[in-house]
């Protein structure tokens, strides 16, 4: 009987897109019009951003650390942008590198005295949001010019959003799932000390991770004010618990450095497209967190029923 | 004598919670030296009274990361809001009321504690994202059950949580107490020492004929039943529930717990020091704000000395 079965491993890929495509034809459903051109670039308008964070989440998830600050360093880098990116372009691309040395830096501080990463980077999340207000006091600001016209460019067929997904996404699987680094990576999360006995150094690591989180931090933030066109302290602080939601929704464990880059792109889409599904079921906006969960929990148990019937 | 005086103060500087009283100390003697001595009496017992709130949770918290890597409870904001949102309407400022609220307050915190662990058993996942996934529910819940209304806490619990004796404040008489009492079941009760013997090695436990499961379950819903106990006194304390009175919490329970010198590992856990940490995090801020600080600094200084505090305090011990 379970040789007609795909492989569970096969089913659990196609986990995250199977999800992508009951919520697009549920929306396409209740509402014919998304389905056009303009439609799917409304709906999808914001999934850039959130997709760029999902990958960061994703990044410090392989080394089996959560990132609870990253909502914050989203929300800073966004005011940075807004700000001395576009006054003084030099300076303000100085000050995202050391952003991203930063993340680099908590890596080692979190490896070398074995901290937990939650409380670290929560006390982050003050440090970045105080950072911001220091920066931008009031909502406001302008994102510079060039921003603003890659994130608004209409490429021909589909929006600009699926093709940069598309890129993003293919490009971190061949970094992270198809080169040999990259097993050295999600081997750190797999297995520390078979991945340290075999001579590679678990702080570099943590170190490149972390720093790869604060790259697609960085990104995300700089993708958001080319949309909002301005930027605000408080701007992302949602995208902390999105992006843990999207690592889950696109197949990522929490444990074992076993990851998907391109399912947690897919993850974030499904996630942006489910804040529309829900408001146009007319779902009161009391349950759109809860509605949220629940999607969660239903992906898990899906995962769950997936993994029995390969067990058997 | 010298000997014995030195020995004496080895073996306090050995006890892994002196070092946040110390710190509470110390933040507090920085901030009446810039106030000049005034109001010294008054921020103690503010910082008593708010602390009682984070020593409560952070209780719970302190049992659930006992239990070893990844154990953690993040649903402890959305239990509290939820608890008190609906203890508040059950009440409905009535002070025949306030036990049967009570009694409400600690059944949502069980039925969460359940949820919650149900959850970690039956889809195998790692109990942060379980709680995560559960705390967006029962977050909804308060908010779609507490849309609105603003609902005053019977005066007789507002004055039991308020009131204060010569600036000690009964309520955190009472937590200090709780603190006794869940110091004894830790450290003297089979339940405490199953939950340290699950922390070190958990294979080694159940070997041992430790009933892991019931324990974890035990430990998940005493967190959840604290937190809902915190979320109806901090109601009563703070003139209603809001729906986000339980945000700040999810810091302070896991801070005041790592803070305290309680191993972040599991295994080794450690009561009195929740009390120390738990002040120290409240004159942290009462310090900032002293001296007239702005937001931005006040919040950016706040995430240093966190991170800082928690490098020093929670670092491997060997």
């Amino acid at each position: 009987m379970s040789t007609f079965l795909p492989s569970p491993r096969l089913l659990r890929s196609l986990l995250p897109a199977f999800s992508l495509t009951v919520i697009l034809i549920a929306i396409f459903y209740l509402q014919p019009r998304a389905m056009s051109y303009f439609g799917l670039n409304l709906l999808l308008n914001l999934a850039l951003p959130i997709a760029f964070a999902t990958l960061a989440q994703m990044c410090v998830i392989t080394v089996n650390d959560l990132d609870l600050g990253i909502g914050a360093f989203v929300g800073f880098v966004a005011c940075v942008g807004a700000t001395w990116l576009n006054e003084a372009p030099l300076l303000g691309a100085a000050v995202l590198l050391l952003c991203i040395l930063a993340y680099a830096a908590l890596g080692a501080l979190i490896h070398l005295r074995n901290l937990p990463s939650i409380v670290v980077t929560l006390g982050m999340s003050f440090f970045w949001l105080g950072l911001a207000l220091l920066v931008l006091p009031t909502p406001g600001g302008k994102a510079p010019d060039w921003v603003r016209a890659a994130m608004t460019f209409k490429a021909p067929g589909l929006p600009a959003t699926i093709y940069a997904s598309a890129l993003v996404a293919f490009v971190v699987h061949l970094a992270l799932m198809r080169s040999s680094y990259g097993t050295v990576l999600r081997g750190v999360g797999g297995n520390p000390r078979s991945v340290a006995r075999a001579g590679w150094s678990i702080l570099k690591a943590k170190m490149t991770m972390y720093a790869l989180a604060g790259f697609f931090g960085v990104l995300s933030g700089i993708s958001l004010i080319g949309l909002t066109t301005s930027a605000d302290a408080n701007i992302a602080l949602r995208y902390t618990l999105l992006s843990i939601a999207g690592v889950i929704l696109g197949g990522g464990e929490f444990v074992g450095g076993r990851i998907s880059p391109v399912g947690a792109v897919l993850g974030a889409m499904t996630l942006t497209l489910a804040g529309s599904f829900l408001s146009f079921l007319k779902i009161s906006p009391d349950w759109q967190i809860g509605a949220q969960g629940a999607i969660l929990i239903i992906v898990l148990a899906l995962r769950v029923v997936i993994n029995r019937t390969g067990a058997k | 004598m010298t000997a014995l005086l030195t020995k004496r103060i080895r073996t306090v500087s050995e006890k892994p919670w002196i070092w946040a009283f110390l710190g509470a100390f110390l933040v507090w003697l920085a901030t009446i030296l810039f106030t000049g001595g005034t109001g010294a009496g008054e921020i103690l017992s503010a910082a008593l009274a708010f602390a009682t709130f984070s020593v409560i949770v952070g209780i719970g918290q302190m049992y659930v990361i006992t239990l070893g890597p990844g154990n953690v409870d993040l649903s402890i904001p959305a239990t509290m809001t939820f608890a008190g949102a609906v203890s508040m309407k059950i009440m409905d400022s009535q002070d025949v009321m306030i036990l049967p609220g009570l009694v409400i307050a600690l059944i949502c915190g069980l039925l969460v504690g359940i949820f919650n662990y149900g959850l970690i058993r039956a889809l195998r996942i790692p109990p942060i994202i379980a709680t995560l996934s559960s705390s967006f529910l029962v977050q909804s819940c308060a908010i779609a059950y507490g849309r609105g209304i603003k609902i005053k806490p019977p005066e007789l619990l507002a004055d039991f949580t308020t009131t204060k004796i010569a600036g000690f404040p009964i309520l955190a008489f009472c937590v200090v107490l709780l603190a006794v009492v869940m110091s004894v079941v830790l450290h003297r009760t089979v339940f405490g020492r199953s939950v340290h013997a699950i922390g070190q090695n958990a294979r080694a436990a159940e070997l041992a004929g430790v009933k892991v499961d019931i324990i974890r379950l035990a430990t998940y819903v005493q967190s959840a039943v604290l937190a809902g106990l915190c979320g109806y006194l901090l109601s009563g304390f703070s003139g209603g529930a809001s729906l986000n009175m339980g945000a700040e919490y999810l810091l302070a329970s896991i801070a005041v717990v790592v803070i305290g010198g309680t191993s972040v590992a599991g295994g080794f856990a450690n009561l009195p020091g929740i009390w120390g940490a738990a002040l120290f995090m409240f004159l942290l801020v009462t310090m900032l704000n002293t001296f007239g600080l702005s937001a931005g600094i006040r919040l950016l200084l706040t995430g240093v000395i966190i991170v800082g505090v928690i490098t020093l305090a929670g670092g491997r011990r060997e």
